[in-house]
């Protein structure tokens, strides 16, 4: 494959889908398919042919839209409709309006901030194209950054690009990407591999499954342009089972840049090969680990090891080995088409470029939003999001699943950037946030994401699996207001324990939900303290 | 002519200078010299994974915790073994580890041979600060020789380790996950009916507890032999 062929490609693309005069996107992620977006889609299908509109209307699938509170979305195009909870029902009603007024009832008000103020760049195709066709895909700019790395770029260029353009990696810790890429090229080693970790299990988060499921090609393109970069023959996709659309899309993805040439030997006439093959998780939470991945990735039972070595020495079956996470892969593309500079003018001075976030809970815009780092936890909220529902008061927000913490509502204007979230006692995470409002207990709210981090806790060392069911007990005895002055002090020390003693991360950020809640809530704590009785006092 | 040699650092161990070759790491170093500091996983002669926690010393300067079993020293590292924080936390692992399973001494086949007791007495433990979690295992005695009583495991995967390093034979592994895990033999068989238990009493001897133990041993009678122990650790360091 040349540029030649690749532009030629698109194109050709373009041009038949610009015969029609509409375009009709409707979303098929799992959130609308949850709610019969297969059966508005296949409604569509067959009005379209019944009223013999072939050759006007263009329907097609698409990936997520965004709004999932509003779903199932239809999206018509040119004309930039969006329309809010199809049914199948709707089908007749949308294609009366084709071209006249718009179904005033079911329209999405795209002027407002949910909109307006986000900043698309790994979900740039979200939406738009057809995620299982890498025609469209091509179409929109796809692989053309692949053939100019491949052409244009020796190994070293390709880094320097991704280090200027400041991106750090988005699967939560913010480790510079370039750095690691760097790092992996530079160790030695006969064979090298790139591993895609798509183990996304915070409880409310949904950004890779999404950018998987809306365009799988972006994470490939990314994937083999790092293998390009670090000299790796060999990637895997590491995917829980849990997400099957998102490994169905991607497992055409990968066959259909096979065909293309875009994988396999002599990718696109040049000496690269590289081939990429995608792994089951079986549903451990701690696989979303670095090293407890790779260890499932060679068949063996997922638990993290000490680091050092880390992986880029010696990773997986002992190979120099790159981790990165979907939504890091999903940002490389762009940043090797405009350049590190384009991508480094979104953010801020230590955090670079845009950011996932699934936004959910106790907020009136539940969706998918991509936001410029920088942009306060309030424009989230309450711009973005719309603020708390049902005439609620906002309470907290949590960020960076069971490894975060909960923001309360003096911190709104804190900026979102890797530093400023880690300062408040949060992190960033890989992109969940979850709006808490005043029905909410505090307690309950730590014990929930202590419980999750007890039950996933993969039993190696002491202090993470004992420890976390210690610290799920002990905030029983508060929500049961049974607790005592002494549990208070337990409770803090054995936090301080497991965050310092534990072997891998996720022990040691276990603690985070009750220590965050504990320095922004701690009345909450207090007020269930048990008062002894007069009896116990003379005691 | 010099022949290249192996690199040697030199470095501090509670304020007193030390040298270690390249292998070595921080408890190799603090046990040649006499330093103790605490350990249950850990046993010379299989490999190192650092999950117990108790040999966990802090490096001055960052305040950074690393396990000494698995770590080696860099050049100019300021290494900490013991202090009241260091202290408190291995206090602590050992009480969260009394907590989780029943570790009831007196019916102990290991009672005044076990580690787990001998380090709690070392850590001045004399009373559990956690709730005791009082699960149920069951008692495996099918074995003709050796019987395993998952009460009295601490989870430190020696017996693991030696069956698949040493025995190669790989007939122990972990099951499920959390306070759950637990190790068992092969699929989940029990030990008398294990196609691949070779029978020779390797995770027995290397078991710091009572959990695994040789039949017909009564109250306190069961102490480990580890005298092939020094032959494994010469094994894992080539012989030399």
């Amino acid at each position: 494959m040349t540029n030649e062929e690749l532009v030629t490609i698109a194109e050709k693309e373009q041009e038949q889908q610009k015969q029609y005069r509409y375009r009709i996107m409707v979303c098929s992620s799992t959130g609308c398919l949850s709610s019969r977006s297969d059966e508005i889609l296949a409604a569509l299908e067959s009005e379209v042919k019944q009223r013999g509109l072939e050759n006007e209307v263009f329907v097609k699938k698409v990936g997520c839209l965004g709004l999932c509170a509003a779903g199932p979305i239809v999206s018509i195009q040119p004309d930039g409709i969006l329309y809010r909870e199809m049914t199948p029902e709707d089908v007749p009603a949308i294609l009366d309006r084709l071209g006249g007024e718009p179904l005033e009832e079911k329209l999405i008000d795209t002027s407002e901030p949910f909109f307006t103020r986000q900043k698309k760049n790994a979900l740039e195709n979200a939406g738009v194209v057809d995620p299982e066709r890498i025609e469209d895909y091509i179409a929109s700019g796809g692989y053309s950054a692949l053939i100019k790395v491949l052409t244009e770029l020796n190994p070293a260029e390709v880094i320097q690009e991704v280090q200027k353009s400041g991106l750090r990696g988005r699967g939560g810790a913010g480790y510079p990407t370039g750095l690691k890429w760097s790092t992996v090229a530079k160790a030695e080693g006969d064979q090298k591999f790139v591993v895609c970790n798509a183990d996304e299990g915070d409880p409310g988060a949904f950004m890779d499954r999404s950018i998987l499921e809306s365009d799988p090609h972006r994470v490939l393109e990314g994937m083999i342009v790092a293998a390009y970069a670090v000299g790796a023959s060999q990637g895997y996709v590491y995917v829980r089972a849990e997400y099957p659309l998102a490994v169905k899309r991607f497992r055409i993805a990968i066959r259909q840049a096979e065909k293309m040439g875009f994988l396999g030997q002599n990718i696109c006439g040049t000496p690269f090969s590289f081939k990429v093959d995608v792994r089951l998780g079986a549903g451990a939470f701690v696989c979303g680990e670095e090293t407890a991945l790779l260890q499932s990735v060679e068949g063996n039972r997922g638990m993290p090891r000490l680091r050092p070595p880390y992986p880029a020495q010696s990773g997986l079956f002992g190979k120099p080995t790159l981790v990165n996470n979907v939504e890091t892969y999903a940002n490389i593309p762009a940043i090797l088409r405009n350049g590190g500079e384009w991508f480094a003018q979104t953010g801020t001075e230590k955090s670079k470029g845009t950011k996932v976030f699934a936004l959910t809970g106790k907020v009136k815009n539940t969706g998918l939003i991509e936001v410029p780092m920088g942009i306060t936890l309030r424009e989230i909220v309450y711009e973005i999001g719309g603020g708390v529902p049902d005439g609620r008061k906002f309470k907290a927000v949590q960020t960076g699943g069971p490894s975060g913490g909960c923001i309360p509502e003096n911190l709104l204007d804190t900026p979102v950037d890797y530093e400023s979230l880690k300062a408040l006692g949060s992190m960033m995470g890989s992109g969940g946030m979850i709006v808490i409002d005043d029905r909410s207990d505090m307690i309950d709210v730590a014990r929930y994401f202590m419980e999750f981090s007890m039950e996933e806790s993969c039993g190696k060392c002491v202090p993470c699996r004992v420890g976390t069911v210690q610290l799920y007990n002990l905030l029983g005895k508060f929500q049961r207001k049974e607790a005592t002055e002494e549990d208070l002090q337990t409770l803090e020390e054995l936090c301080d324990l497991v965050r310092n003693a534990s072997l891998c991360g996720l022990g040691q950020a276990a603690p985070n939900p009750i220590l965050s809640t504990l320095k922004y809530f701690r009345e909450e704590y207090l007020a269930k303290i048990r008062k002894p009785s007069p009896v116990e006092e003379e005691a | 002519m010099m022949t290249p040699t192996a690199t040697v650092k030199t470095f501090t161990i509670d304020g007193k200078p030390y040298s270690a070759t390249e292998d070595e790491t921080i408890l190799d170093v603090a046990r040649e010299n006499g330093i103790d500091i605490p350990t249950l996983c850990h046993l010379e002669g299989i490999l190192p994974t650092g999950q117990c926690r108790l040999c966990m010393v802090e490096i001055q300067g960052s305040g950074r915790l690393v396990p000494a079993c698995a770590t080696k020293p860099e050049e100019g590292m300021e290494i900490v073994t013991d202090n009241p924080r260091l202290r408190n936390y291995r206090k602590m692992i050992v009480e969260l580890l009394f907590s989780e399973r029943n570790h009831i001494c007196a019916v102990c086949v290991s009672n005044g041979h076990c580690e787990l007791q001998s380090v709690a007495q070392k850590l001045g433990v004399n009373h559990v600060r956690f709730a005791y979690l009082h699960p149920r295992f069951m008692l495996d005695g099918s074995h003709p020789k050796y019987e395993v009583d998952h009460n009295r495991c601490i989870l430190c995967g020696r017996c693991v380790r030696v069956c698949e390093e040493i025995e190669g034979a790989h007939t122990r592994d972990l099951r499920n996950r959390g306070i759950r895990t637990m190790v068992i033999t092969d699929f989940d068989t029990p030990w008398g009916e294990s196609p691949t238990c070779t029978g020779c009493g390797k995770c027995v001897h290397v078991c710091p507890t009572g959990a695994l133990a040789e039949k017909g041993k009564s109250v306190a009678e069961m102490a480990k032999r580890r005298h092939f122990l020094p032959y494994l650790a010469l094994r894992r360091r080539g012989g030399k």
